[in-house]
């Protein structure tokens, strides 16, 4: 390398994760990839959201019987544990942004609890729902119940492992101030999983 | 966004979820219901949007996509709920 080149490697603005994150701040944070892939995301459970909306115009009854028999307290308590992983997650962010990076494991590992939570809560609620004899085929209510809020379990999971992978390269010292672009790309796709919820919760537990 | 900031929206979110809740459980129904609870849903997201995600600040596309996907879904579904009042 010759002392030009060298001098432009030197360039704080031309070092990976620095150019994205700082030199391009009209960016979402971390990796763009991410970002198109959490539009198309969106787009699905969209569809899906006011596909449950549309049907239950054509059958309201049915679909507030239905919605009495399902319990809002886990789902209620399952949105605080989504809220508090995210919260848990920003602040790893802001932790790192500080090079606190022990601190921003340990939230990281608490977002990867939430999200463990949020499953347990789940599985029981699901469980419940099976041992009562109810499935896909028992009505149009529950058909979309379960699949739409299954959908977003394989969505929880996902981000669990993103975030897994994360806290791990984290623990081994891989991300700091100047460089936590993969880090806030899995953020990014935790706050997604979190976001849909916020509109899944009202919409199938809440409004009628 | 500093840590102070993020723990005070954390509580927004939490009481925000508290109250729809409530509404579930106190059996309140019907269009004002309907509105209050995809209002509560609409900020909630709004503070996730902006300030959990970091979307705030950093011009318009971005913001405005994921914005826009939530206030689309929420009209849609408020516009259903109020068709089948």
């Amino acid at each position: 390398m010759n002392p030009g080149q060298l001098a432009l490697a030197e360039t704080p603005a031309l070092r990976p994760g620095f150019a994205i994150g700082a030199a391009h701040s009209r960016q979402p944070p971390g990796d763009l990839a991410i970002w198109v892939f959490i539009l198309a995301e969106l787009l699905a459970f969209g569809v899906f959201f006011i596909s449950y909306a549309v049907t239950r115009l054509h059958n309201v009854a049915l679909f507030d019987a239905m919605q009495l028999t399902l319990d809002r307290n886990a789902g209620a308590l399952n949105t605080v544990l989504l809220i508090a992983g995210s919260w848990c997650v920003a602040r790893a962010v802001a932790a790192i942004k500080a090079d606190r990076r022990a601190a921003a494991a340990d939230f990281l590992l608490g977002a990867i609890a939430c999200g463990g939570g949020f499953l347990v809560v789940k599985l029981f609620e699901y469980s419940a729902k099976f041992e009562a004899g109810i499935n896909l085929a028992t009505n149009t209510f529950y058909m979309f119940y379960l699949s739409l809020t299954f959908f977003h379990f394989m969505h929880v999971i996902l981000g669990m492992v993103i975030l897994l992978a994360v806290w791990l390269k984290a623990r081994h010292g891989a991300y700091s101030a100047a460089e936590h672009h993969g880090m806030e790309t899995g953020a990014s796709y935790w706050h997604m999983v979190d976001l849909v919820w916020l509109v899944l919760f009202p919409l199938v537990y809440v409004m009628r | 966004m500093n840590a102070r900031q993020l723990d005070l929206i954390f509580a927004a979110l939490v009481i925000g979820t508290g109250i729809t809740w409530w509404l579930g459980e106190t059996g309140h129904a019907g269009p004002a219901a309907v509105v209050a609870i995809l209002a509560i849903a609409a900020v909630k997201g709004m503070l996730i949007i902006r300030d959990f995600m970091a979307l705030r600040g950093i011009g318009f596309f971005w913001p405005a996509m994921v914005m826009g996907w939530l206030l689309l879904v929420q009209g849609i579904i408020l516009a259903t709920y109020w068709k089948g009042h």
